[in-house]
């Protein structure tokens, strides 16, 4: 394997949405590489469906003051709300900025871009569903992902395409480089530079069933976790209450932002008992959390009472066709039924890590829980937590988020960049990983530790133990099988031994971030004693905002974690009883 | 139920050319092509290389001849296509390993037509205003994914790598039919080069292949009639 070095002022890893953003913002003005294990356009962002916030008011009456409201309801009161105020103040601009880029948004009959309801976003501070999700019919991230790329394009902004970042270089504290694997050779680059950010998205792949693509494995926390950085918030994972039965393909909110509701085996409305002034359209954990006691209750469908319906038959074709083309598409395709006449099974899937690498609102890596900056180190997206969705993500605030953080790790790069100077990055600095390559290549395959059977029983244990209800038991019981995995890990051997895109190779590493994932998860979960948002504990099913208004810190330590605690930032929302 | 596959395998470390292999996996019926391959790799031969992420036909990674036709692997269902199953990488653009072609000719083409709005006047702070009706003119084309499904089935593209194919050509007609945009008569200026949309003779082939329903080669049609126009 060759080993190839390059010098840059500044790197991105990642180029979803976060990424492209954060790169439309430095590249002007530095020598930036974007480093992707995908094309771009491949990026999981453009699966994003339904829409994405800002108060434009261009349908009814709104402001960003009520939009914040939501998010920090939503949020069980866990986001930080200094953090809340710019993510929805800036979600105007953010907004626009995309139209003028030349973002083809569904239109109202005025010419003006068209909004729709969503999940726990409301007018006037919970008086009825609000108009504030902008929408390019039901396909809003894959518009999002091709403005930025062709952006991107215009700009002549340098891609490495399908080069999988696998190491970071921090001396005395201070960001050197990254290492990346190119996939169609195996030669190993070295990018020396003193900014990077990292924007590799979610993490969905820990659990069996999510609507996460096959890359999403938790790469840029993971590097950053086994150097010792800590992780905030990894307890709370949302799960969205439609997916796709036993696929987790997602059917978004719209559905039911465009009117769609969901029925259990005797048709019957059940959400009205669970929200009655929103019903349907609660946030999500509230949802997950119906459909899971219906089913335990008996009341799921099917033969084995294990799913719910959303039901869209009342819609009209019309509708179905213009709003929710593609989703109801996937429903012809995957599940072989007519969605303008039947019902749909659905089930909650692993959609959204609200947890990852701590930033402050500037995309500035931390740490520590005492904000300690780390120079040189960005994160943005599903892999950042700034903390903007606290203990439980809305609808439509994610696409947001990697807008406004995006932008906002790209800043900072940029005025890192220009007040430091270049510095070196040695010619050994892959050793440790070729050394790592060459193990995993030299070891004889057995099939018992083959990275599929390890992955595969990781998630079908997490999905198993630590989904929508957690107990002290479920959770302690996963902490011994992920030891098991762990060992197992130890001597996981590839049949793969060629150098030309070895993706059994890369598995392998990534499932090594995959089980880090799932490490910090539990032990975040098994420490924290309350239910809050999409972290609910049968055992402690009250919020306890006296103990528990708090991030928490997991720091690596061997195969579990250390936790530590920093307390939220509040504002001008007093916590309140969340009812809907 | 057992299924067959038959699939044109390429190690470029140690094959001088392809050679078929074959399998046989227990699958559902309701199973896509792509889990059929998931379980090759995993579970059987961990050299299988194909490219993947989404899973559900959004991405645009696992375009590949499947019994001789261009599909997405992740949006056909066992069930849809006859036992045994051939697989094949797509043609036209050069192999690298198995079932995975180097894209970058293909992007290549894509980047030529300028994708990207033009519109050099002031936007100013809000919106720019598009009537529904207009936006819908390009409803149909701003779905593409890349996927190369298209300009992998073309004819004229196996025989000429140099046409620029019609995935860039969808990707032309998303901007020339977009109100908001002013850059169509330098994008038209390029479809005409020798190497444009003119090549196209029409075979549909691309139509059939587009896992996104896309009205390919009535776009091509379109953009050969803008550039009469713009004459
Ligand atoms: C099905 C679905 C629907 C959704 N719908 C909505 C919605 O309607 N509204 C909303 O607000 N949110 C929605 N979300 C959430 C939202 O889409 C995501 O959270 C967001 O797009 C994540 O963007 P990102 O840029 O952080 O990551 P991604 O878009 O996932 O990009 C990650 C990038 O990192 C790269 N990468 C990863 N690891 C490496 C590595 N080791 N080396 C190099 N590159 C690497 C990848 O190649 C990729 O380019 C949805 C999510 C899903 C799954
Ligand atoms: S037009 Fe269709 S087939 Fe061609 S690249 Fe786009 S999505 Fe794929
Ligand atoms: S894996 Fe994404 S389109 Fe098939």
């Amino acid at each position: 394997m060759k080993i190839i070095k390059h010098s840059f002022d500044g790197v991105i890893v990642g180029a979803g949405g976060a990424g492209l953003r954060a790169a439309i913002e430095a590249a002007p003005h530095m020598k930036l590489a974007v480093i992707t294990k995908l094309y771009p356009t491949r990026s999981h962002t453009g699966a994003a469906q339904g829409g994405m916030s800002a108060a434009l008011a261009n349908v009814e009456e709104d402001n960003w003051n009520w939009h914040a409201f939501d998010t920090v309801k939503g949020s069980d009161y866990l986001a930080d709300q200094p953090a809340v105020d710019i993510l929805c103040k800036e979600a105007i601009d953010a907004v626009i900025e995309l139209e003028h880029w030349g973002l083809p948004f569904s239109r109202l009959e005025n010419g003006k871009i068209a909004q729709r309801r969503f999940g726990g976003h409301t007018v006037k501070e919970g008086e009825a569903p609000a108009f504030r999700a902008c929408y390019a019919a039901d396909r809003t991230g894959h518009m999002i992902l091709q403005t930025l790329y062709q952006k991107c394009v215009s700009m002549g902004v340098e891609f490495f395409d399908e080069f999988q970042v696998l190491d970071i270089k921090i001396e005395d504290g201070v960001c050197k480089g990254v290492i990346a694997f190119e996939l169609s050779t195996g030669d190993i680059h070295i990018f020396e530079t003193r900014a990077v950010t990292f924007a590799t998205g979610g993490f969905g792949k820990i659990f069996k069933v999510s609507s996460n693509a096959h890359s999403l494995t938790g790469d840029g926390p993971g590097i950053l976790y086994q150097k010792g950085i800590p992780l905030e918030d990894m307890e709370f994972y949302q799960f969205h209450p439609t997916g796709i039965y036993r696929l987790g393909i997602l059917l978004s909110e719209a559905a039911r932002g465009e009117g769609g509701i969901l029925r259990n085996k005797d048709g019957e409305r059940f959400m009205e008992r669970y929200a009655p002034s929103i019903k349907d359209l609660a946030p999500r954990d509230m949802v997950s959390r119906a459909i899971a006691t219906e089913i335990s209750k008996g009341n799921g469908a099917g033969p084995q009472n294990d799913y719910v319906y959303l039901d869209l038959t009342h819609l009209g074709a019309e509708t179905i066709n213009k709003k929710l083309p593609d989703i109801t598409d996937f429903v012809r395709t995957y599940v072989k039924i007519e969605p303008i006449n039947e019902p749909i099974p659905v089930q909650p899937t692993a959609h959204y890590a609200m947890g990852g690498i701590p930033t402050d609102v500037n995309g500035r890596v931390l740490s520590d829980e005492k904000n300690t900056i780390l120079p040189g180190v960005y994160a943005a997206g599903e892999a950042a937590c700034v903390s903007v969705h606290g203990a439980n993500r809305l609808g439509t605030n994610s696409l947001l988020d990697i807008m406004v953080f995006g932008k906002r790790a790209g800043q900072s790069m940029l005025e890192y960049v220009s007040k430091t100077k270049a510095s070196s990055i040695s010619d050994s600095s892959s050793d440790d990983l070729v050394k790592k390559i060459n193990n995993l290549i030299e070891k004889e395959h057995t099939d018992e530790f083959s990275v599929g059977r390890i992955r595969n029983d990781l998630q079908e244990s997490m999905e198993k133990n630590t989904k929508i209800f957690r107990t002290e038991e479920t959770l302690s019981e996963q902490t011994k099988i992920l030891e098991d995995l762990r060992e197992r890990y130890e001597n996981v051997t590839i049949f793969d031994k060629g150098k030309v895109f070895n993706t059994e190779l890369m598995e392998t590493i990534e499932l090594d971030y995959l089980l880090d994932m799932s490490e910090s998860t539990v032990a975040s979960a098994l420490a924290r004693k309350e239910s809050r948002g999409a972290h609910s504990r049968q055992d402690f099913p009250e919020r306890d905002d006296a103990e528990w208004m708090k991030h928490s810190f997991a720091f690596k330590n061997g195969n579990s974690a250390t936790l530590r605690y920093k307390d939220v930032e509040l504002g001008k929302y007093e916590p309140m009883e969340r009812t809907y | 139920m057992d299924i067959d596959l038959k699939i044109l395998r390429y190690d470029p470390e140690s094959d001088r050319k392809g050679h078929w292999e074959y399998y046989t996996v227990e699958a559902d019926p309701e199973e896509r092509i792509l889990d059929l391959l998931h379980k090759i790799k995993w579970f059987e031969d961990g050299t299988l290389s194909f490219r993947r992420s989404c899973a559900h036909g959004v991405c645009g990674s696992d375009a590949m001849v499947i019994n001789g036709e261009n599909m997405l692997a992740c949006q056909v269902l066992v069930k849809e296509v006859s036992n045994p199953i051939t697989i094949e990488p797509i043609r036209g653009l050069p192999v690298v390993k198995d079932l995975i072609v180097d894209m970058d000719p293909f992007f290549d083409s894509y980047k030529k037509i300028m994708p990207y709005l033009i519109n050099e006047n002031e936007p100013g702070e809000r919106e720019r205003l598009q009537s529904p009706e207009d936006r819908d003119k390009i409803e149909d084309t701003t779905k593409c994914i890349l996927c190369a499904a298209c300009t992998t089935s073309c004819p004229v593209f196996w025989t000429a790598d140099s046409y620029i194919g019609p995935a860039a050509i969808v990707n032309a007609h998303r901007f020339i039919y977009d109100s908001r945009d002013e850059g169509s008569k330098q994008r038209l200026e390029i479809l005409k080069d020798v190497n444009g949309a003119f090549r196209c003779r029409t075979a549909f082939n691309c139509t059939s292949a587009c896992p996104r329903g896309i009205q390919v080669t009535k776009a091509i049609e379109d953009v050969k009639r803008e550039t009469l126009l713009n004459n």
